[in-house]
């Protein structure tokens, strides 16, 4: 069975809502939080559907309705979101208050909206789609799982599946993330994969795409194929995998036009890369993706949204590097946390 | 292509017993495990009765093995996970495509909110271990890596019907083919934020929970964790045992009317019982007991009950909410649900549905309200309804 | 009553973040839930919540919000039938 990519929405610190902003300009961010570009979000809501939606209650549900816009789709089957923070800023907002109330007169909104499926309950309650709907909270494979669990459903017979990814930052995950040691310090230059770093870049976004098994025309790419790699033994192991997952997809090495990277710029987690350039992607161009996005968990949906982009339109930015084209397949090969390791290929329609 | 997939092990901590066989002991002599909070530290103590399961976490730790730092839920989770497999006699993965689907709501919330209260008067303040393991998927990984498995991992959250789609979903993959044996389930620990968060909700009651009777004032939150060993036809061969049943059918369907009350007449759960049935080769008249998702809420027993006449009418199978004993688990309901179906179908019993007193009175049915056993029990239909409609059913066939 | 419904109206919109309204939309005597302006039950208990923290009125019954905050006018009736303060004086 083939996965078709129908149709894509995706906001994140790029333009990437509006594909000719996106081509014609470079967002270029600051210091170690990126935010994402965000809509008129009437566009997309009722304004008085928004007032209760928190910022990634929004996100999502914008970018799940210009996906669902371009492909003239009303109503998806089924709706499969992947988060792996959830709904950070009102979890924080509730939290606060019970701690400073001390479990008194606390109002109920923002604990309803902190569950993690709000954003797919949302999607689903501003459609009145009574369909299947999911949410997988799962770190670096919140992305993966949904994609999957989509995937599963086209096999079952359901067609017109919705699957995305979001996650935010919020004021305080970026004060406590940033005593792990994840960014750079607030006050650096990100071009994080200029030079190795002890750190990364914070981004942000919502990717939502609509998946069919039909080949429809105007369907904007084809998913061939992803795979998953918990906790790899060695560097040498992600090679190999990479090979395995190749020759499942009976694709050649030598049929990849693009390789999309998660490296992120931080010295402890590239080694990989350093490791592939010179030999599974030796001679190819690699583009890392997350100089444009940041890094978060569910990053990987941006790589997908910017490979479809790139493989549908034939085209790349003038600033971004050089692509031979027709570009025919793209592999994505993102890594989060050294333990979360995703494949993708998607390949021209 | 509907191969089989088998129940061959199960595993259940809840307030009513450490594993199956106190929970099962506890149905039996109709002990619910409601009572005042004594573990929790809060400010509702004294005010709200819950069903906590009975051991502090250094307890938990010292029968798991894991580290007393670790959050609740991955405690609880760890320990009827561990039981589940011992049950399944499964005791390594070499040549199984082993999958681990685990569903939570809270996560490490139970270390966070200690991590808060010095966060907040001070940024720098804080112990960074407190919120390393503050994802859900982080709770389900500590598990994965403490049982051995890798192959397949993932996390499911979609509140109150979590880990029944957990549990479905490691049918499907099996089914699919690309997995041999799924350890399916969930877990979920009491914390400062749910009850408060309920509490906001007005939907507790101050004493003990009534579900499906007339006069029902609420729910109680409760704790535990529930997982079930599903293995394909193939391995269930190998295995010295029988299954306890088989996964029958299931089905995921969202009510898409408000973010979190059920509409009235029931939509959501409607169609997740419907489909259910359908996607089970069954009619209702088939089936012998709902283990209904029962809260208590005003709202949730109307919509439930709405759409159990809506589909069994004239003639209803016996039911009844386990709630009344475990209180609402949350994240975990649907994993505990799924066990006490399965036990049920083994042992051909019937739970009761505790303090029951008043029929509804939109409602011609009443649930059982004494513990019943040799009795036919080849179908069973467990509900599981959440925020944000997430409305699951499965059922469960005796194999 | 002019005085505190005009001070309702205002809280109505910042607890409901209704950022499009002003005072002025909202009327006296406007159904508050299902029509008119469109609240719902989570609506409904942060209104119990606004009444116990700014007014220390306690309402113990969720059931009675359908009738207490049927409108903006309903909602100072209450308050002034209820209020400790009016009780001590």
């Amino acid at each position: 069975m083939q996965v078709y990519i129908r149709s894509t929405g995706n906001i994140s610190p790029q333009h990437s809502l509006e594909k000719d902003l996106f081509f014609a300009h470079r967002e270029m961010q600051d210091g170690n939080r990126w935010h994402a570009v965000e809509p008129e979000y009437s566009r997309y809501v009722d304004s008085k559907m928004i007032r209760r939606m928190s910022r990634i209650v929004r996100m999502g549900v914008a970018a799940s309705k210009a996906c669902l816009d371009e492909a003239e789709v009303r109503m998806p089957s089924g709706i499969v979101t992947g988060t792996a923070y959830g709904c950070l800023e009102d979890t924080g907002i509730f939290l606060r208050r019970m701690i400073d109330n001390q479990e008194e007169l606390l109002t109920p909104t923002a604990f309803i909206q902190s569950t993690h499926n709000t954003v797919g309950a949302q999607i689903a309650l501003l459609l009145k789609c009574h369909g299947y709907n999911n949410t997988i909270v799962h770190r670096g494979f919140s992305f993966e799982n949904a994609l999957m669990d989509a995937m599963l459903l086209l096999r079952e017979g359901m067609d017109n599946v919705l699957a995305g990814a979001i996650d935010e930052i919020t004021e305080d995950s970026h004060a406590i993330l940033s005593r792990f040691g994840l960014y750079i310090p607030a006050n650096d230059n990100p071009e994080i994969t200029a030079k190795k770093h002890k750190g990364s870049v914070a981004g942000e976004g919502a990717s939502f795409f609509l998946l069919s098994s039909q080949e429809i025309h105007g369907a904007r790419a084809i998913l061939r194929g992803t795979s998953t790699i918990y906790k790899p033994e060695s560097l040498a192991g992600v090679e190999s995998r990479i090979h395995a997952f190749l020759k499942e997809s009976s694709v050649l090495s030598d049929g990849i036009g693009l390789v999309l990277s998660g490296a992120n710029g931080d010295g402890d987690h590239d080694e990989i890369d350093d490791y592939l350039s010179a030999t599974a992607f030796r001679n190819k161009t690699i583009i890392p993706f997350k100089q444009l996005c940041g890094e978060y968990p569910t990053a990987s949906g941006f790589a997908l949204w910017l490979a479809v982009l790139l493989i549908s339109e034939q085209k790349t930015p003038d600033w971004l590097p050089n692509v031979s084209f027709p570009l025919r397949n793209i592999l994505i090969h993102n890594h989060y946390d050294n333990s979360h390791h995703a494949l993708y290929l998607i390949s021209a329609c | 292509m509907n191969p089989p997939v088998f129940v061959a092990g199960l595993g259940v901590v809840s307030a009513i017993g450490l594993d199956a066989a106190a929970c099962l002991h506890s149905f039996e002599t109709e002990e619910a495990g409601m009572a005042d909070i004594k573990i929790l530290h809060t400010r509702l103590r004294g005010k709200l009765p819950v069903a906590e399961v009975k051991l502090s976490n250094e307890a938990l730790a010292e029968l798991t093995g894991l580290s007393s730092g670790m959050p609740r839920t991955a405690l609880l989770s760890a320990l009827a996970a561990r039981e589940a497999l011992a049950d399944a006699g499964i005791f390594n993965f070499k040549d199984l495509r082993a999958g681990f689907i685990s569903a939570n709501t809270v996560g490490g919330m139970d270390k966070t909110e200690d991590f808060f209260e010095s966060f907040m008067m001070n940024a720098a303040a804080g112990k960074l271990r407190d919120v390393v393991y503050h994802e859900c998927g982080s709770i389900t990984e500590i598990v994965a890596d403490h049982l051995g498995i890798n192959h397949f991992i993932s996390t499911v959250s979609t509140a109150c019907s979590s880990s029944a789609n957990a549990v479905f979903t490691g049918a499907r993959m099996i089914r699919h083919g690309l997995l041999d044996l799924a350890l399916v389930g969930g877990a979920d620990a009491l914390t400062r934020f749910t009850l408060n968060g309920f509490n906001t909700l007005m939907i507790l009651d101050k004493s003990f929970c009534k579900p499906f009777d007339e006069h029902r004032q609420g729910l109680n939150l409760g704790e535990g964790a529930g997982y079930l060993v599903l293995v394909s036809e193939e391995i269930m061969n190998r295995l010295n045992k029988s299954a306890y049943c088989r996964i029958a059918g299931y089905s995921n369907a969202n009510d898409a009317y408000h973010q979190t009350a059920s509409s009235p007449g029931g939509t959501g759960s409607f169609l997740a019982m419907k489909n259910a049935l359908e996607n089970s080769g069954l009619v209702p008249g088939d089936i012998d007991y709902i283990n209904l998702h029962g809260t208590g809420t005003n709202n949730n027993d109307i919509a439930e009950g709405t759409a159990i006449k809506l589909l069994f009418d004239p003639v209803y199978p016996k039911m009844s909410s386990t709630k009344s004993f475990t209180g609402h688990t949350l994240g975990a309901s649907g994993g505990m649900e799924a066990v006490f179906s399965a036990l049920a179908i083994r042992h051909g019993i019937i739970y009761p549905n505790l303090r029951f007193e008043t029929p509804m009175k939109e409602l011609p049915f009443t649930p059982v309200t004494k513990f019943l056993n040799h009795q036919r029990v080849k179908h069973v239909i467990s509900n599981s309804f959440g925020f944000g409609g997430n409305c699951t059913s499965l059922v469960f066939s005796a194999s | 009553m002019d005085k505190l419904m005009g001070q309702l109206k205002r809280q109505i919109i910042e607890r409901l973040n209704l950022k499009d309204l002003k005072p002025e939309d909202i009327g006296d005597d406007q159904p508050l839930f299902v029509e008119g302006l469109g609240l719902d039950s989570i609506d409904a208990l942060e209104l119990i919540v606004l009444l116990q923290q700014d007014y220390h009125i306690k309402l113990d019954k969720a059931e009675d919000g359908p009738k207490v905050f049927h409108s903006v006018r309903t909602m100072a009736d209450y308050i002034t039938k209820h209020s400790p303060a009016k009780k001590a004086s």
